[in-house]
């Protein structure tokens, strides 16, 4: 069994009720759930791997499509829009030199639009996995976005 | 107005309802309170005319009651956290400077109505909260321990799904389902998760319970109006110098709201969320704030002339296709048309004429949809084209 499940269940459980926390440790562990992954927790918890899938796919936070290490969700609804998350989306576009729901080549960032992050009366806002960050300019978001980046040591934006 | 006349005025109004952020003993009201029987916090909790402040606005004393009168062995106490709504931010703030307010809450309906575990559903998109809230829950689960009181209280974590703030929704995920909401009835007061009693309650509406008992129900209720009593935490962003989170009272025009909160140009605010109506400058005067004029969860979200209400709209129709959970036939075609033909009409691939078609769409979706998702969809869709119908089409 996959060392991290294993992991997972010890401290979640393997009740109906557990699937969906055991997915979030192991989404937190591995960046997503691969279809072998997805297979293994049908196996433990005694499920179809179609109601796996299921689940998986329904949740936007669960990703089962392979993803960086930080997932940037930008938040893109309607107090986010009028206080100018598209000038910040073009500039993150830019430093990842990748397209909104896609991933740089070193796996390090996935750059994501997402619905309200509840944060409208500071926006544009913008999640870096679980951090928050508001009230950004797009000097401000790239900022932030080299800090990660420094912090790997690995990956060079611009 | 000059503005240290709305300072004036926006101090006066916040005078008037001073119970969400008011600091508390809250070990001292939960001491009290399970001190004293079941039957008297449902009649206190009834007669306080507290009704839901998610945004439906359901009696809450009826909702106690109906889980505390209800067979079942095991019963639960959930907290929505699941704040999703587009323009809503309170719960965050709540959750944030007054976390021990909502758990002894919580704790006051388990006593109320017999529940043995409660759960927080915090959304993901607040997942920097949660071990704060963890390490609240644990200090309250010691303090029960300690007096004897069989309550257990729980943190689970969304993964991102608007619709898992439906509370039939909610329970689905928490059993580790996809977030479809369930037909109704069954409620949830008496089946809820894993099949029995649930109360499940907004945040802000457990915090007040909280100021209810502490402050006694005839207090609560001298608040606001007949139809809306008590305080109301507001979310107001948008086109405002003034954005942010506010306890206001109910029952105040939505005139008097944009003098204060406006930026002097307000053409319309969007009361309720994205799911809310939209109401133009020319309403303002004659439109109430509470369950008596536009009932609210408490978001605001005010456009000034220079927006474009067909930006707004379509930014609305993409939140709801997306966020649709795919169930039902009339919420999952019903949101992709209406974003296509909206589009459809603003580039000439359709007569204008189209957009009445568009608007009886909205109206089979209020009726047919499974949830409140697809059903209050009309309330944007129609206010937004029957105010600013040139703005969409041309």
């Amino acid at each position: 069994m996959n060392n991290n499940i294993f992991e997972a269940i010890k401290i979640h459980g393997k009740n109906r009720e557990d699937l969906i926390p055991v997915m979030q440790y192991l989404v937190a562990k591995e960046n997503w759930l691969s279809p072998e992954l997805m297979k293994e927790i049908a196996d433990v918890f005694g499920i179809s791997h179609a109601e796996v899938y299921g689940v998986a796919s329904f949740y936007s936070f669960i990703n089962i499509e392979p993803c960086g290490k930080y997932i940037i969700r930008l938040c893109k609804t309607i107090s986010c829009d009028m206080s100018g998350k598209i000038a910040i989306l073009e500039r993150l576009k830019k430093i990842l030199k990748i397209e909104a729901g896609e991933t740089t080549h070193d796996n390090l960032f996935t750059l994501q639009q997402t619905n309200c992050l509840g944060w409208c009366h500071k926006g544009p806002a913008m999640l870096v996995n679980d951090d928050v960050y508001t009230e950004l300019t797009p000097d401000k978001a790239e900022q932030i976005i080299r800090e990660y980046a420094d912090r790997e040591k690995q990956y060079c934006i611009i | 107005m000059k503005s240290e006349e709305i300072s004036r005025r926006l101090a006066e109004l916040e005078q008037k309802v001073t119970l969400m952020f008011k600091s508390i003993d809250c070990t001292k009201v939960v001491g009290d309170v399970l001190m004293e029987c079941p039957e008297t916090i449902l009649s206190k909790v009834t007669s306080s005319g507290l009704s839901g402040r998610g945004g439906a606005g359901f009696p809450t004393g009826i909702k106690w009651k109906g889980a505390a009168e209800a067979e079942g062995g095991m019963k639960y106490v959930i907290c929505n956290a699941d704040e999703g709504e587009p323009g809503t931010f309170k719960d965050r703030q709540i959750l944030h400077v007054q976390p021990d307010k909502v758990i002894s809450g919580m704790i006051i309906c388990a006593h109320a109505i017999g529940a043995r575990e409660g759960y927080i559903y915090l959304r993901g998109e607040y997942n920097f909260l949660l071990k704060k809230l963890i390490s609240r829950c644990e200090y309250w689960n010691d303090y029960l321990k300690k007096k004897g009181f069989d309550f257990t209280l729980f943190v689970r974590s969304g993964s991102g799904a608007y619709v898992c703030g439906e509370e039939t929704a909610l329970i689905e995920s928490m059993e580790g389902k996809r977030g479809e909401p369930r037909n109704k009835p069954p409620l949830p007061v008496t089946s809820g998760y894993k099949g029995c009693p649930t109360v499940i309650n907004n945040v802000e509406t457990l915090a007040y319970t909280v100021m209810i008992m502490s402050e006694g129900p005839e207090y609560f209720r001298s608040i606001g109006t007949k139809d809306s009593m008590g305080g109301k935490v507001f979310s107001i962003s948008g086109d405002s110098p003034r954005k942010g989170v506010y306890e206001l009272p109910l029952g105040m025009t939505l005139h008097e709201f944009v003098d204060i909160f406006g930026d002097g140009d307000t053409k319309a605010v969007q009361v309720g969320g994205s799911s809310g109506t939209c109401v133009p400058r020319k309403h303002f005067a004659d439109t109430i704030i509470g369950f008596e004029g536009v009932p609210t969860g408490g978001s605001m979200i005010i456009f000034n002339s220079s927006r474009s209400m067909y930006h707004v709209l379509r930014n609305y129709l993409e939140f709801f296709q997306e966020e649709s959970c795919g169930q039902c036939t009339p919420c999952r075609v019903g949101c992709q048309q209406l974003l296509k033909g909206l589009e459809a009409i603003k580039t000439g691939k359709r007569p204008h004429s189209y957009l009445d078609k568009l608007r009886s769409l909205a109206i089979t979706m209020s009726v047919s949809s499974k949830c409140s998702l697809g059903q209050s969809l009309v309330n944007p869709f129609n206010s937004i084209t029957g105010h600013f119908r040139e703005e969409v089409c041309y």
